[in-house]
């Protein structure tokens, strides 16, 4: 049986070769991005649905631990291309490697974070195999009545809509999905799989490019992994007044995000975006700052834990996503939280220290179920004679 | 020194409005821009141009109203611009978009060698980034995504080093030419119009390539709606989440609402305040004194 080609209107398409749901499994170095086992985690449920196996695609130089993780991350099998030339990404190698697999064994769908590096190779993987690339979806369903059809939902014009894209006539059907969006799955180290090595097949030689070096951030920005974030926006008024949120982020452990428009205004470099155009961030706690609330910033930060909204109007948007909301001037508050988050931390110093990173693992668990029961429910901050 | 810079004309969307009733975009009224990471890609080829000489080419895919796009474009010192139009790419995805581009490259490159394609690094109304790599990988050349600065380039020896964004941190990679670079808005700062520029740009008529300049058959199945894998089925308007239960902090007294939120804090992130100790020592909702923290 041959691959079908695209055709015209309505003639069916027999797709019955294509089968299966891949994720591709993104690494530096062979450090995974999150992304790839949050995708295995949505990946295995619509794999389910469709009665056909999840796999993971590991592409690197000595990343066969990666093959062993994506199996505990729930991979029925994972297709491994593992060569001395595939040190570094770099787009060709490793676009031609994935390429490569999908023609040998054709799965139905293709998921991809839609991180600098996933976007990179996913967008010269799909016109390798002349197919379909939904971008930065946030939402996956899969339709086993309608041939397996992959719906992938995204917003759009800057965050005011929201589209589903499909890819009818042709297989793969592939995404590009936002990190921290789709929960991790369980981790289960016992767990086995079948690993299927193939070779590259191209030499360092016909690679155009070398990577000279990597140079880390030095004010690291790992929004979608963190646990608190002190986000600021246009009523910070300019890029001074972020020094207050980065003091405020030092004192609770968090790392600062900004809105749009203070990063279009240049008060923040790009990397700390929040919303549609930056990063989706889902941390325990979110304090938005002067920020006024629009769609393209929400869509970003709506499935934080916990939203807390510093603004002075009282009629912002923020505040109808907000948990707690404060209107008032945040150049005082905010200082003020810090300076008494301090004194709190140097008078906490020394009490009960293992027991307390438990106690917020758990802490976090509930209030994703429930919302904002903790506080009353632990500890509550009425009940002044605690400590 | 020939640079070739792929633009693209967009709806300001932060001035598009969403019809409540029918979930479409109320484009009437909706300027029209050249997207803004663009405007950084014609910016650093004018810039090329400058150190070494040579010309920069401004290309575009769109109806004809996206000439506008490429007259900003020659305002901002690029020397030709080209835009192809045909009414059968309308409805084209990324991967029929980057066909039509990659062959205005092809015949580009016919008549002169090209050194560099620029391109914005994702577009404001789509944010896909798609098309440069599939450009890229029709063209054979190497791409080089989310540049951050160009720190050398030498036409002679066909190479170029960058350093580019990724996850992280930043790469420093070398990649021999011609490439494919797209820009992020670090790379530069872009200039205004010169008084000249802003004159030649307004009368400026681009050259216009139909299919059949562009040696596109006229069934060729790689072309606008036909030639795209993907469509929109469906479009709504998210609802916000809404928290209804959400409580009001009344911060007309920052010290108190200071106060509050540090308790609420110590309470929500117990691990991350105290060095793992939840401490609450401070009455928020009675009596108008306020305690401080032991």
């Amino acid at each position: 049986m041959t691959a079908p080609a695209p055709t015209r209107g309505d003639a069916p398409l027999d797709f019955s070769d294509y089968r299966g749901v891949w994720v591709y499994v993104e690494h530096r170095g062979g450090t995974p991005a999150p992304v790839s086992w949050q995708l295995l985690g949505v990946g295995k449920q619509m794999a389910d649905e469709i009665g056909a196996p999840v796999s993971a695609v590991v592409i690197g130089s000595q990343v066969r631990h990666l093959a062993d993780e994506a199996t505990a991350y729930g991979a029925d099998s994972v297709y491994l291309v593992d060569d001395p030339v595939l040190a570094n990404y770099r787009t060709q190698p490793y676009a031609e490697a994935v390429a490569t697999l999908i023609r040998k064994y054709k799965p139905e769908i293709v998921l991809y974070g839609s991180t600098i590096h996933g976007r990179d190779v996913a967008g010269a993987v799909a016109t390798l195999v002349k197919t379909g690339l939904a971008a930065d979806a946030t939402q996956l369903s899969v339709d086993p009545s309608q041939g397996n059809l992959l719906q992938a939902s995204r917003p759009d014009f800057g965050g005011k809509l929201m589209s589903t894209i499909l890819c009818k006539r042709h297989r793969p059907q592939m995404a590009t999905c936002r990190p921290g969006v789709f929960p991790m799955p369980d981790r289960d180290p016992s767990r086995e799989g079948a690993v299927i090595e193939e070779p590259l097949g191209l030499a360092e030689d016909d690679v155009p490019t070398k990577v000279l070096e990597f140079i880390p951030e030095t004010r690291h920005v790992d929004l979608s992994n963190a646990e608190v974030i002190v986000s600021g926006g246009r009523g910070l008024g300019g890029p001074k007044a972020f020094e207050m949120l980065f003091d405020l982020a030092e004192a609770v452990g968090g790392v600062v995000g900004a809105s749009r428009a203070a990063v279009m205004a240049g008060w923040i470099p790009y990397q700390h975006q929040v919303g549609q155009t930056g990063q989706t961030v889902r941390p325990r706690v979110y304090i938005a700052c002067g920020i006024s609330g629009a769609i393209q910033h929400l869509v970003g930060m709506q499935e934080s834990d916990i939203v807390i909204a510093i603004n002075s109007d009282p009629d912002a948007q923020i505040f109808r996503t907000a948990d707690y909301a404060i209107v008032g001037d945040m150049f005082k508050i905010v200082p003020a939280l810090t300076a008494r988050l301090r004194r709190m931390q140097a008078d906490g110093n020394g009490q009960g220290e293992a027991d307390g990173l438990e106690r917020g693992s758990r802490q976090r668990s509930q209030s994703v179920a429930k919302g904002r029961p903790e506080i009353a429910a632990d500890g509550s901050p009425a009940e002044a004679d605690r400590g | 020194m020939h640079a070739v810079v792929s633009i693209k004309q967009v709806p300001d969307t932060a001035e598009v409005r969403i019809d409540p009733r029918t979930n479409t975009m109320i484009r009437s009224g909706v300027p029209s821009i050249v997207n803004p990471d663009d405007v950084h890609a014609v910016e650093e080829a004018v810039r090329l141009k400058e150190r070494f000489g040579g010309k920069v080419t401004v290309l575009t895919m769109g109806p004809n109203q996206a000439t506008a796009a490429l007259r900003e474009a020659i305002s901002y010192g690029a020397d030709q611009g080209i835009l192809c139009a045909d009414r059968g790419f309308a409805g084209a995805d990324t991967l029929a978009t980057s066909y039509v581009v990659w062959k205005a490259m092809l015949r580009i490159t016919r008549d002169e060698p090209v050194d560099i394609l620029l391109c914005g690094r994702q577009a404001l109304d789509g944010d896909t980034g798609q098309v440069p790599p599939g450009v890229a990988t029709r063209l054979g050349w190497p791409q080089l995504t989310s540049v951050l600065n160009i720190e050398e380039i030498d036409f002679e020896c066909r190479e170029v080093r960058v350093q580019r964004l990724v996850e992280g941190g930043r790469e420093i990679v070398l990649s021999r030419l011609p490439a494919v670079i797209t820009c992020t808005r670090d790379l530069n700062t872009p200039r205004y119009a010169s008084f000249p520029n802003m004159v030649r740009a307004a009368r400026y008529q681009p050259t216009v390539w139909d299919k059949v300049a562009l040696d596109i058959a006229e069934d060729d199945p790689n072309i606008g709606l036909r030639g795209s894998p993907t469509i929109v089925s469906k479009v709504w308007a998210p609802p916000p989440r809404q928290r209804p239960d959400a409580q009001r902090i009344d911060g007309s007294d920052p010290d108190r609402a200071a106060a509050e939120l540090a308790a609420v804090l110590a309470a929500l992130v117990p691990d991350r305040i105290a060095g793992g100790q939840p401490l609450a020592p401070i009455a928020i909702s009675a009596g108008g004194e306020e305690e401080g923290p032991r």
